[in-house]
């Protein structure tokens, strides 16, 4: 309290005291920083805040747009690489089915080959079968007649020597020969 | 004024020098030097009539208007009001102007609303409790900053906050803040609970601690505040008073070699001047850091 009048003296005198203010000075002060305070806290800073939270939107939006770029980018890459491995594998596999149905068909055909060519070797041979059957019958049929008539003729020339008897037969067989010849 | 030259703007400048330098011996008297009548304006800006050292009184000028009431308007008023209006002006237009894609004069804004955010308020606070206060003491810093830096403009050269009014309300504000914060967090009981008889002690010790506490809450934190940028700004004006009274002093008055001392003093004005623009910046920052510690601890849950 001693102090407190001291001081209050003091700014009485002609030096006043730098410590207690005047009471216009806080009138105004109150004024002033006042109006400072109502400006800032209604306008001004409310309106550089909505400014900062836009910036800091559009920035977060940016950076999520470039997000989901980023991640469709990578779905369709993962896409492409699965569709390349399965065309690959298409790929593959439908190179494997041509070379096992050529493989197939290969041997297929080499068995129908085969199967044709026993065919034709079974038809010839029995067309070759037919052919001897057909000349062992005109031989048969024919042998008997030649023979009767080597038969004739030998009796009739009334073999003599064996010298006669071997022209006789060789003359037989030289047209056996002739015919034979001229039948082929 | 971003598009002007350096040219235009050396000359807007030198015009208004004149200007004021014609006005001002009217408004604020001519300080005992003679009348700049007889003499005209040049001869009494390079006079110097003895050495006129600043004193305590260069923070009670003259009134201007309404003198005796409790209306007075005295020169540190009228430097309040312009700094508000200018204060006020430049931040609606910028405020005004904002966009998205911020041009020089929006980032620079941001830069100082970031910085108080960022670099303070959240700093002490941590993010979650901080969003209530940023606007308060962004608002707090920007309105010291400009205050403190009338100390060192031209025709100003008096801090709006070197005399202790505005400190005491800017103070009070704070102080009425935290009181608040303190109540609406604890509750009444709790908050005098939490900040005088803080936890953790003995209980003989409080015979010590709580008055000891009690004066920091609710005298010491809100005088030492409103004193310390006072006493800073006080001594800041004196000093560069001093600089410039002594180069007037020595270049128009001393005759010879001491003359020279003038280049000294100018010197030192122009490093004072410098350093002065730092003080205002810190002293702006260490009363919101101040201020939001407070708050915090009025927050805090435990001590």
């Amino acid at each position: 309290m001693f102090a407190l009048t001291v001081l209050a003296t003091a700014g009485e005198g002609s030096s006043p005291n730098p410590l207690l203010p005047a009471n216009f000075d806080l009138l105004w002060s109150l004024v002033v920083f006042a109006l400072i305070v109502i400006a800032f806290q209604r306008s001004i800073l409310p309106k550089l805040n909505k400014i900062l939270d836009e910036r800091a939107e559009t920035i977060e939006g940016g950076i999520a747009r470039a997000e989901a770029a980023q991640a469709e980018a990578a779905a369709a890459l993962k896409e492409y690489t699965a569709q390349l491995t399965e065309a690959r594998a298409e790929a593959a596999r439908l190179r494997d089915d041509a070379r096992t149905e050529a493989a197939q068909i290969l041997s297929e055909a080499r068995a129908g080959a085969v199967k044709d060519a026993e065919h034709l070797t079974e038809i010839a041979v029995k067309q070759i079968e037919a052919g001897r059957q057909q000349a062992m019958i005109a031989l048969r049929s024919d042998v008997g007649a030649l023979a009767t008539e080597l038969a004739g003729r030998i009796v009739r020339e009334a073999l003599a020597d064996d010298a006669r008897q071997q022209h006789v037969i060789d003359a037989f067989l030289d047209e056996l020969d002739s015919t034979v010849k001229a039948e082929g | 004024m971003a598009h002007l030259g350096a040219f235009e703007t050396l000359a807007i400048g030198a015009a208004m020098f004149t200007l004021a330098a014609a006005i001002s011996p009217m408004v604020f008297g001519t300080d005992g030097t003679g009348g700049s009548g007889t003499d005209g304006f040049w001869s009494w800006l390079v006079r110097s009539n003895g050495f006129h050292p600043p004193s305590v009184l260069d923070f009670f000028p003259d009134a201007v208007l309404f003198g005796g009431t409790v209306f007075e308007v005295n020169r540190v008023v009228v430097i309040r009001i312009l700094a508000a209006a200018v204060l006020i002006g430049v931040f609606a237009i910028v405020a005004q102007r904002a966009r998205v894609i911020p041009r020089r004069g929006q980032a620079l804004v941001e830069i100082l609303m970031d910085f108080v955010r960022v670099q303070v308020v959240e700093e002490v606070m941590g993010k979650e409790r901080a969003k209530r206060y940023v606007p308060f003491l962004t608002t707090l810093f920007l309105a010291i900053v400009v205050f403190n830096l009338t100390g060192v403009i031209p025709f100003l050269n008096l801090a709006a906050t070197s005399l202790i009014g505005l400190p005491i309300v800017m103070a009070l504000w704070v102080y009425f803040l935290y009181l608040a914060a303190g109540v609406r967090h604890h509750g009444l009981g709790g908050y005098l609970k939490a900040s005088l008889f803080p936890p953790g002690v003995p209980w003989p010790i409080y015979i010590l601690l709580t008055p000891v506490e009690a004066l920091q809450v609710f005298v010491l934190r809100p005088a030492t505040l409103a004193l310390r940028l006072t006493a800073n700004m006080m001594a800041g004006h004196l000093l560069l008073a001093l600089c410039f009274a002594a180069t007037q002093f020595f270049f128009f008055e001393a005759s010879g070699a001491i003359a020279g001392v003038g280049a000294l003093s100018l010197s030192a004005a122009i490093a004072f001047t410098l350093f002065e623009v730092f003080v205002a910046l810190l002293q702006a920052y260490v009363f919101i850091m101040l201020s939001a510690v407070y708050l915090n601890m009025a927050l805090e849950d435990e001590h």
